[in-house]
């Protein structure tokens, strides 16, 4: 078709753009329209990223536009896109030039229809930064090894059951109060408020935690009154702020002396010394060790150096002389009883051949042999015991025979 | 000497192996220090090892006065 059109063949009079230029000209174009506009829409496809940014699709019944919200904005914001939640987003327009997309930077959000808490916590949590509340240097120090933990908190939640979980498995032995309080819904401000100050009058707590799950912004909404604020920042007590999960940000968080991102999290920080004090404890012992050990070296080394010394080795010869003479003395000792062994010894033996003599062996060992009668087996002593023809039994020293007898004769 | 917190015992050690890193005590005050840490020591270990935290409920009594009291951990919620 162009090539019918001979346009292939010549050069357009018109001014011809790169894409590039085009582009960074639609770009220009955009962002100095739109600088700071305001959409209302529904949040769809929404996906954070490691990163910490999220990318989201703002849409309405007909059309969808591309939204990006950095992380950096989105620590500062307390709302967070969620899929099917209606709301007010703020931004800057712009175009992502490598794929030829106009997309909004996003600086605040809104749900639609809680609007008000959020411009009600922005207006609080900035009236009380502009009187220091929130100031580095009122905050205090963490005891490092705390004996007495309060935790104000319901004491039915999950929160309260977290907390003490992770606290007893760090095996510190510490004691850990619980002072109920409702943490939502009517009253709740006032009884955390008064917690704070009940425990600061009652005294003998080293920290206090402030802990709650997460919940929507109503749901913490006792959180980010200024009456609880005010508490925690009147508190003698360092106090840590344990609301809501991971990204709940709350004006108690801001006002606490430090702020844990879920409850369980609370103890892991207040006992955190305890964790490594074994090791430290080792630690410390080994240093003395060495340097005892040390100095108890030098010491014998000095003592080994004196020893040298004509006193000393006066004393050391005498020591000498003396261990020659026990030495001595020792050996006459042992002469005697060695002595005295050897005289028992002979006895023993000679006593013993007198036992081996009266043995019936020995008899046979001279060549004697017993006889008996072989049908009794009665020792014969004399010829009247036999009769002629009769079997005799006849014993050697090794051995025996049978024999039979042939003729008897009679002896005294 | 009283019971101390596990804080005060620990301060008291470094306290000691700091004395005795500098070595400018006669060697038997060190090797009483030495033993005096070595106590503090196990005594703290044994704090770490063998005590579970223990774990109670604020309950007010009228006005100022309150108890301590078990917490039922189970919660009942």
């Amino acid at each position: 078709m162009l090539r019918m059109q001979g346009i292939d063949a010549a050069v357009p009079d018109d001014k011809v753009y790169t894409v590039t230029e085009l582009t960074s000209f639609l770009k220009d174009l955009i962002e100095k329209q739109f600088p700071s506009i305001w959409i209302v829409g529904e949040i769809s496809n929404c996906t954070a990223h490691s990163s910490g940014h999220t990318y989201f699709t703002l849409k309405d019944e007909s059309s969808q536009i591309k939204c990006v919200f950095f992380s950096g904005a989105a620590r500062r914001v307390v709302a967070k896109p969620e899929d099917g939640l209606k709301m007010y987003v703020l931004g800057r327009l712009t175009v992502y030039e490598r794929q030829g997309q106009y997309e909004l930077i996003v600086t605040n959000l809104l749900p639609v229809g809680r609007g008000e808490l959020y411009a009600a916590f922005a207006r609080l949590k900035e009236k009380l930064a502009k009187e220091g509340l929130f100031d580095q240097a009122l905050k205090q120090d963490l005891p490092r090894f705390p004996s007495r933990i309060a935790v104000v908190t319901s004491p039915t939640g999950a929160a309260v059951r977290d907390v003490i979980r992770v606290a007893t498995r760090i095996h510190a032995g510490v004691e850990i109060v619980v002072y109920p309080v409702r943490v939502q819904g009517e009253g709740a401000k006032e009884e955390i408020a008064e917690a704070i100050g009940f425990l600061n009058a009652e005294g003998g707590f080293d920290v206090i935690i402030l802990a709650r799950g997460g919940g929507s912004i109503e749901d913490l909404w006792a959180f980010n009154e200024e009456v609880v604020a005010r508490a925690i920042v009147a508190s003698e007590i360092p106090v840590v702020s344990a609301v809501g999960h991971e990204i709940d940000f709350t004006i108690a968080d801001f006002a606490a002396d430090a702020r844990v991102p879920t409850p369980s999290a609370a103890p892991t920080l207040v006992l955190a010394d305890y964790v490594d004090a074994s090791t430290r404890l080792e630690g410390l012992l080994r240093r003395a060790g060495t340097v005892l050990a040390g100095r108890i070296e030098r010491g014998k080394t000095f003592i080994g150096s004196l020893s040298t010394h004509y006193g000393m080795r006066a004393v050391r010869d005498r020591v000498t002389v003396g261990m020659r003479d026990l030495d001595e003395a020792l050996g006459g000792a042992r002469k005697t009883v060695e002595a005295r062994i050897e005289s028992g010894q002979a006895r023993l033996a000679g006593l013993m051949g007198k036992v081996e003599a009266l043995s019936p062996l020995s008899t046979l060992e001279r060549g004697y042999s017993i006889v008996f009668l072989a049908a009794t087996d009665e020792v014969v002593k004399g010829a009247g015991q036999v009769n002629v023809g009769e079997r005799l039994r006849i014993r050697f020293l090794r051995g025996s025979a049978v024999s039979r007898v042939e003729s008897t004769e009679e002896g005294e | 000497m009283g019971e101390m917190t596990f804080e005060q015992a620990m301060k008291r050690i470094e306290k000691i192996v700091a004395d005795l890193e500098k070595g400018d005590l006669p060697l038997e005050e060190s090797l009483d220090r030495f033993e005096e840490a070595v106590k503090l020591a196990r005594t703290c270990q044994e704090k770490l090892e063998k005590a579970e935290a223990r774990v109670s409920k604020l309950v007010k009594t009228g006005e100022s006065g309150f108890t301590l009291e078990p917490l039922n951990e189970s919660g009942d919620d």
